[in-house]
């Protein structure tokens, strides 16, 4: 960048009674001798390492003083290369991948992996399965949006609501646990049921956590919502319009923020959600503070869901009793010739699609989550594809900051939502 | 070979397995079953010929397999027609068979008001991997596009930024997910190392990212458009082991 | 530094520090100085994936890091001492943790956490980095996917333990880093290759551990070494 040099005009001030010259002789008398400062807009460099972009995302910002002229968005900093190791991987084994990916919410991608997969493969989960796996989704949903209100208080300057939102995902955690032996990356679906039947008081356990999330989402929300800070920093902070937001692919809270009543649950439902009673909140302006609402009132509508779904979970057998797809049990295993030999296929070769493919798409906590699997007759795909919603919501982050300060890019990329690891995969 | 699929050969891919089929899609439905989604039929009204085959694939969902000469009239008349208005384009993908099959294009398209939905896949010979890009339709299939160019190298006419956007933008070792590429990278370790540490910090910033008619100071790679580094020798095994 | 003796009022030979060994008041300063970095670590939490959730949750209030000293976490390199690595690094991001690495000042550890920091962990893929350690000096490894908070505090621990044995009279030895080095992998090629390499678990192991004699059991689809 190279500096332009300083052009002075010289102004006249009879009044003191001197003759101002500049000393090389400048332009003749009456002219300002104020400065006129030329400028040239600064390119600076948010990330990828930076706190408050919520993963290795980088921005490059042209700024005019705060003003953001230009927003360049780079990713592919965390790119993990997992579509081409789910091609070398059986259909079981992807299920461990998809922890990996949105590593806020694993469940919900352990649950639409599967559901894709058995899709394709034409089989039907029993009913226990189908409620659990909702329960799962549901429970998911708010332990995602959970971190997402943590960091969204960080970035607008208040601290408090960080450790109330971790402290009710110490609780998520420890049912993930209970269930899995693992906090985060659970891997608990398999092709045609889940890893292993519900541990007893696990049930109890969700509906504690349900009573008890929405006494700290009150807390939070009466430091947050009528906050003075908060409304100043995110209304008309990051507009979109409806249409804009549906030709650039917005999806989940993000798009409903913008007055658009699209849900996959409502709109595509799957595993029974048409008959589960639950709203979907719709925002009205399209800015950050909407995207703050609607995502708050999600957590209390998944809540109703959850206590839906938990009193209906009926009691049978997790797992299909499909023995090309789910492994016997261990009595049967060791007192049954047939169940053996199934046993030593599933174990030694996996499970194995028929040719096919399924393009499965859930309503995930951070917009539509889509599994396009492609199978040509074996035990691992030939093409296993995420449609990330973040990777969509975050193309369209240079359209909302632009022209805009540099205060409120960091806002707007709060309110998407975003997380890295399902976008660059 | 192909007795073989055991799990302890968990490095090989999937390419031996049912390579009877020419591509992985479902049964092709007999004529009833075209009445039962309601863009084929209109589809195939409009464009004739141009709409080549239609499959039903997992029950329920419907592909239409249309020509890359008319694939953006085909797309633009899907998103455009008040019966159909396919307003939402969900994703586009690629997918990519091996053995010199050629690769698809796959659009996956949604209604939001008449909340349907299809998909429309186009061949492409792996000697001329070029389409029109549907930018001008659905701005999300910015970056969609651009990945299926960093992952599978297929150019899309018309594209308004089309650059790398998950490999780095030096990246000399090809299109990661195409069934060519091994899964480890064609160079070694050290030498993948090597260049991802050699990079100047300008070498961060591409000619977007500056206002026109100002380059970064890129320190070009001597290697690129050379003989990448051969990983194995000729005589190993080709397995991905 | 230390080899140029100093008899700046203690008359001990080899000046106050001792030129490489060390005298009483060495081991008093040092249990001082270590003392106090150790209980006031700041990290910088170069947090790219899952392992950054445990990290934050790490910080949370169930399991505490301020009761370390560690709750200042550093954004800024030029003010940090621990450099936290959570979670998997691709190649693309190799410049950048680097470069993380070279702005931090003396003195500074390093924390490979999780398996992906440590050897790749479950992506032997293209775009990843196998193991943190072909790039910066790592001091501790903490496994796991991803290591649970605990794992986190016991890792951060020994990194104390670490600090306790250090002693100012080998300062130079320990701290001074060549300008050369600045930007470049810290392995060279033979060693990002034996860092990277299958072991462990690994179906096509045909490298043995040192421990048992080396009988190369042939195996078909054997890389050759």
């Amino acid at each position: 960048m190279s500096r332009r040099s300083v052009e002075y005009e010289v102004k006249q001030r009879p009044e003191l009674g001197v003759d101002f010259r500049p000393l090389d002789g400048g332009p003749p008398a009456g002219v300002s001798a104020e400065p006129l400062l030329d400028s040239e807009n600064m390119l600076i460099n948010l990330g990828p390492q930076h706190p408050a972009t919520h993963g290795v995302l980088r921005l490059v910002l042209e700024l005019d003083g705060e003003t953001v002229v230009r927003c360049i968005p780079h990713i592919g900093y965390l790119h993990s290369s997992f579509e081409k190791l789910g091609e070398y991987r059986t259909w079981n084994q992807i299920v461990t991948l998809t922890d990996r990916m949105d590593y806020l919410a694993p469940l919900i991608y352990n649950c639409a992996y599967v559901m894709a997969v058995e899709k394709m493969m034409g089989v039907e989960v029993t009913e226990r399965c189908k409620v659990t796996r909702v329960i799962m989704m549901e429970l998911d949903r708010i332990f995602s949006h959970l971190l997402w209100l943590g960091t969204w208080a960080i970035d607008v300057g208040a601290f408090t609501p960080f450790l109330y939102s971790f402290q009710e995902r110490e609780k998520v955690y420890r049912l993930h646990e209970a269930y899995t032996g693992a906090r985060i990356t659970t891997s608990a679906t398999r092709v045609g049921g889940m890893m292993a039947d519900l541990p007893q008081g696990w049930a109890e356990g969700v509906r504690e956590f349900a009573v008890g999330v929405i006494e700290t989402l009150d807390e939070v929300e009466a430091l947050l919502s009528t906050h003075a800070i908060h409304l100043g920093r995110t209304q008309d902070v990051g507009v979109i319009s409806a249409e804009d937001a549906i030709n650039c692919g917005f999806s989940g809270p993000n798009l409903r923020a913008s007055g658009v009543p699209y849900d996959l649950r409502k709109d595509r439902p799957y595993y029974d959600y048409e008959t589960y009673d639950f709203e979907v909140p719709i925002g009205e302006n399209g800015d950050c503070y909407d995207r703050y609402l609607v995502r708050m009132e999600e957590m209390r509508q998944s809540v109703r869901i959850l206590h839906q779904a938990l009193d209906r979970l009926p009691d049978g057998p997790m797992d299909v009793d499909d023995p090309r797809v789910v492994l016997p049990t261990k009595t049967d295993l060791m007192n049954d010739m047939a169940s053996m030999i199934h046993h030593f296929k599933l174990v030694m070769e996996g499970v194995k699609a028929p040719p096919g493919e399924s393009y499965f798409a859930v309503e995930g906590s951070k917009g539509e989550l889509g599994m396009y699997v492609v199978s040509a007759g074996g035990s691992k795909p030939i093409r296993w594809r995420v449609r990330p919603p973040s990777f969509v919501n975050l193309s369209v982050i240079p359209k909302l900051v632009e022209g805009g300060l540099l205060a409120d890019v960091i806002m707007v990329n709060a309110s998407l939502d975003i997380v890295l690891g399902e976008i660059d995969r | 070979m192909r007795g073989e699929d055991r799990m302890s050969d968990e490095m090989t891919t999937n390419s031996e397995g049912g390579g009877e089929a020419v591509t992985a899609g479902g049964r092709a439905t007999p004529d009833a079953a075209e009445g039962v989604h309601p863009s084929v039929s209109a589809l195939r009204d409009s464009f004739g010929d141009a709409v080549l085959r239609h499959e039903v694939v997992a029950g329920d969902e419907h592909v239409v397999f249309v020509g890359e000469e008319n694939s953006f009239e085909i797309l633009r008349w899907l998103r455009d027609e008040p019966d159909h208005l396919y307003n939402f384009l969900s994703d586009v993908t690629a997918v990519d068979y091996g053995e010199g099959r050629p690769i698809q294009v796959v659009y996956q398209l949604y209604s939001i008001p008449h909340r349907h939905a299809l998909r429309v896949k186009v061949e492409l010979p792996v000697s001329d991997l070029e389409i029109d890009s549907v930018v001008p339709l659905w701005q999300c299939a910015n970056w969609l596009e651009r990945e299926v160019y960093d992952m599978f190298g297929v150019n899309f006419r018309g594209h308004p930024d089309l650059r790398r956007i998950l490999m780095p933008a030096n990246y000399a070792e090809g299109h990661p997910l195409r069934k060519d590429f091994p899964l480890r990278g064609r160079f070694s370790r050290a030498e993948q190392t090597r260049r991802a540490l050699a990079q100047e910090p300008e070498d961060h910033y591409v000619g977007t990212d500056f206002g026109p008619g100002r380059d970064p100071q890129v320190v070009p790679w001597p290697e690129i458009g050379g003989e990448p580094v051969p990983v194995r020798s000729p005589d190993s095994a080709e397995d991905e082991s | 530094m230390s080899d140029t003796p100093r008899t700046s009022g203690s008359g001990l030979p080899g000046g106050l520090f001792g030129s490489g060994t060390p005298t009483f008041l060495t081991t008093k300063v040092d249990f001082v100085v270590n003392w106090s970095r150790r209980n006031s670590l700041w990290p910088m939490p170069f947090g790219t994936a899952c392992c950054a959730i445990e990290m934050m949750a790490s910080a949370a209030s169930t399991h505490d890091l301020a009761r370390f000293g560690m709750e200042r976490m550093s954004f800024s390199p030029r003010q940090a001492d621990v450099l936290i690595c959570a979670g998997r690094v691709p190649y693309k991001l190799a410049p950048v943790l680097r470069r993380i690495w070279d702005q931090m000042p003396q003195p500074k550890w390093c924390v490979s956490m999780g398996a992906c920091a440590s050897s790749g962990g479950v992506f032997d893929a293209y775009s990843m980095v196998q193991g943190i350690d072909t790039i910066v000096p790592v001091d501790v490894y903490i496994p796991g996917c991803p290591p649970r908070p605990e794992a986190l505090i016991y890792g951060l621990i020994m990194i104390q333990e670490k600090i306790r044995g250090e002693t100012l009279a080998e300062h130079a030895a320990n701290r001074f880093e060549d300008p050369a080095a600045v930007a470049q992998p810290i392995a060279d090629a033979e060693g990002v290759a034996a860092l990277s390499g299958p072991f462990g678990n690994s179906t096509n192991q045909n490298r043995t551990s040192g421990f048992v004699p080396a009988i190369p059991t042939e195996r078909p689809r054997d890389r050759r070494p």
